[in-house]
């Protein structure tokens, strides 16, 4: 199977006061047919990356090849076979829906009815519905209508289901997972680990410009040490310094944030009887102990030492 | 590539192999259309705003049948004799609409512009009549000459020369007739900044203009969209403009309508231009609101709108003529008032077909689209 993109070396350079380096040396390769998720905080370089691959922006340095084309060269060719969603498009909101797929329709040589999209993204009730009267899910649908309209193979969805509430996103990871089983390629990118968990074959982790980390979710779960964490406070931290929790048996890798102690751990059943008895030896109480799944985000926690949600409060 | 679960192409629902022919252009065109008459506000200023104009200032502008003057006479210390001499003899005119106050109250409505003319009668049998006025307005000085006219003949002067008048009023020379051309050029060159200018910053805003670059959508297209659905809405625009000057004020075309059409045509087409150039790289709406005014403003005070642009001083006028709404103007007035033929209009036409090519060709290079 050939890859649908494939990015080496990509640097991206905005040039102002202080000019910012968005991408700096990004390699990516997505396989045709898989859906593919770029993870990271806002700011990390996904949207830089992901409009350089739909040709809105070039590349400072770098090379990009999409569906096996470059652009500059074959434009037309490429613009036929994508279909994008941007982070924040304001479709007319005096159209209706079924007038603005009609209308992005047109733009392509071949393609899909609009009714028959319509259907596909659950928006047959709202078809003559004004886009201002629709609700944020349904505007998100109807941005990925509006990118599916064109039968594209690949598809590039910047942060699809920001600022949606649970059931609406939801509804999209569906949406996501159709497209994908009809064998479409689906690049998205998104800031919420559970998504990515869910709804992506591979992903790829960004931070400041780079993939630091890429594989299936499981793959990096696993990487990380341990596929369970155990995460406790105690009523007194004084005279537990974490490193010296290492050395438990199971356990993987320690971290501490403002309260918790949380400890990569492969199997609960050892650590966790060690680690009561460690804790009675030194004296502490404990104040509350959790156990559950390693996610997406302790990956990202452990590669970066930050949570993404700190990501967002320093662009 | 198998889609879904059809195994073969054949068994794909007709549907989905979406084979209906689009035209994009006719699309575009579409949608404008739809977004323009589904926003009542707009509706308002492109339709209703050149009506009202037109109402405003005829009304403000009639032919009044000949207009009053307001004269007050000062008493205080004038004899009253003399006084009432001086109202006898106003009042015998219906030109006048005479007062009788005190100085303060005089001067009072002198400087606020309530009466014209205070006439001072003396305040002995022998003294001078004295004339206030403000020799800076003309009704003061208007005012000054007739009453000096009505009160010498009523002393007893006899003109030597016998004079016969004779008014004309044709059809054509009333102000009305010179502010419709006026209006409707000025509404030619606000739709085309508006209609072009404001809708393509707007969609760079809201990302339509980034949106759309990512399809296969050809940008001449867009473009052609955006233009030819400002011509379209230029017709109604056009057609109530005329039409209700014609009904309520019976301004007529005095030349060709071929001609007319060709005009605004050309003036529709160079403003789109001009408003496709001010748009061309702004990115928010208060810039190129800006821009547009910046734009518009001088034309509206020099080019021949509400007043003659021969009225400004012979150094700029260079200036103004090169400017596009006043050979659009010029021109438009011309056929409507004047009956003249296009091909005697050439100069203006390639003053404005200057305008019109080199504002696109301008605007193509420099255009964002994101």
């Amino acid at each position: 199977m050939s890859a649908a993109i494939r990015c080496i070396d990509l640097f991206k350079r905005y040039e102002g006061r202080p000019p910012v380096e968005a991408v700096r040396g990004l390699d990516l390769t997505v396989e045709s047919g898989e859906c593919f998720g770029l993870l990271g905080p806002n700011g990390a370089g996904k949207t830089t990356t992901i409009e350089i691959i739909e040709g809105l922006s070039e590349p400072t340095a770098g090379e990009v090849e999409v569906l096996g084309m470059r652009w500059g060269r074959e434009d037309a060719a490429i613009k036929e076979r994508i279909g994008i969603s941007l982070q924040e498009t304001r479709l007319s909101e005096k159209l209706q829906v079924d007038e603005t797929l009609t209308l992005f329709r047109s733009f392509y040589q071949r393609g899909l009815d609009p009714d028959e999209v319509i259907r596909r993204v659950s928006l047959e009730e709202k078809a003559t519905t004004r886009v201002g009267k629709l609700s944020g899910g349904q505007r998100q649908r109807l941005a990925v209508a509006c990118a599916l309209v064109g039968d594209p193979d690949l598809l590039l969805l910047d942060e699809p289901t920001t600022g949606l509430d649970p059931q609406s996103r939801r509804q999209l990871w569906d949406l996501i997972r159709d497209l994908r089983a009809q064998g479409r390629t689906v690049l998205l990118t998104t800031h919420y680990m559970d998504e990515a968990e869910r709804l992506c074959d591979r992903v790829a982790v960004v931070d400041h410009g780079k993939v630091i980390a890429q594989g299936t979710p499981r793959q990096l779960i696993t990487e990380l040490g341990g596929e369970h964490v155990v995460e406790f406070t105690l009523e007194d931290e004084e005279g537990i310094p974490s490193p010296e929790l290492t050395d438990l048996p199971a356990v993987r890798s320690v971290r501490k944030d403002a309260e918790h102690f949380c400890l990569s751990v492969a199997e609960p059943h050892i650590a966790l009887p060690a680690l009561l008895e460690r804790l009675r030896q030194t004296g502490h109480r404990l104040a509350g102990l959790t156990t559950r799944h390693a996610s997406l985000e302790d990956v990202f926690v452990t590669l970066t030492g930050r949570h993404l949600r700190d990501g967002e409060t320093q662009p | 590539m198998n889609r879904e679960s059809y195994p073969n192409e054949r068994d794909v629902p007709k549907q989905s192999l979406g084979t209906k022919r689009y035209s994009p252009l006719g699309q575009l065109i579409l949608a404008r259309l739809r977004e323009f008459y589904r926003e009542p506000e707009a509706i308002f200023w492109v339709y209703g705003f050149p009506i009202l104009m037109v109402v405003a200032l005829g009304i403000a502008f009639r032919n009044k049948p000949a207009e009053q003057i307001i004269v007050d006479v000062q008493r205080d210390a004038a004899e009253e004799t003399k006084v009432q001499f001086v109202c006898n003899a106003l009042q015998k005119d219906e030109t006048f609409k005479v007062q009788v106050n005190d100085s303060a109250q005089c001067r009072l409505r002198l400087r606020t512009g309530k009466t014209a003319l205070v006439v001072v009668p003396p305040s002995s049998s022998e003294g001078d009549y004295e004339y206030i006025f403000d020799p800076t307005r003309e009704e003061g000085r208007l005012a000054q000459s007739k009453v000096d006219d009505a009160l010498q003949r009523a002393a007893g002067r006899t003109d030597p020369l016998p004079i016969r008048m004779q008014t004309v009023q044709d059809p054509g020379g009333r102000y009305i007739d010179f502010l419709v051309p006026g209006l409707l050029g000025m509404s030619l060159m606000g739709g085309g900044m508006w209609g072009v200018g404001f809708v393509i910053v707007d969609m760079r805003i809201r990302k339509m203009l980034k949106r759309f670059l990512a399809t296969p959508m050809r940008k001449s297209d867009f473009l052609l969209g955006i233009l030819f659905s400002r011509l379209l809405f230029m017709v109604p625009e056009i057609f109530v403009l005329l039409a209700f000057a014609w009904l309520a004020f019976g301004v007529v075309i005095q030349g060709s309508l071929p001609a007319l059409v060709v005009l605004i045509l050309l003036g529709a087409l160079t403003f789109a231009g001009i408003g496709l150039l001010v748009a061309s790289r702004a990115k928010t709406l208060e810039a190129v609101s800006g821009l547009m005014n910046l734009v518009m403003l001088p034309m509206w005070v020099l080019s021949g709108i509400f007043f003659s642009s021969e009225r400004f001083p012979e150094a700029m006028q260079p200036f103004i003529r090169a400017l596009p709404l006043t050979p659009l103007n010029d021109a438009l007035r011309a056929v409507m008032l004047e009956g003249t033929s296009l091909p005697q209009l050439w100069p203006q036409m390639a003053i404005l077909a200057g305008w019109a090519v080199g504002s696109f060709v301008l605007a193509l290079r420099w255009f964002r689209w994101n």
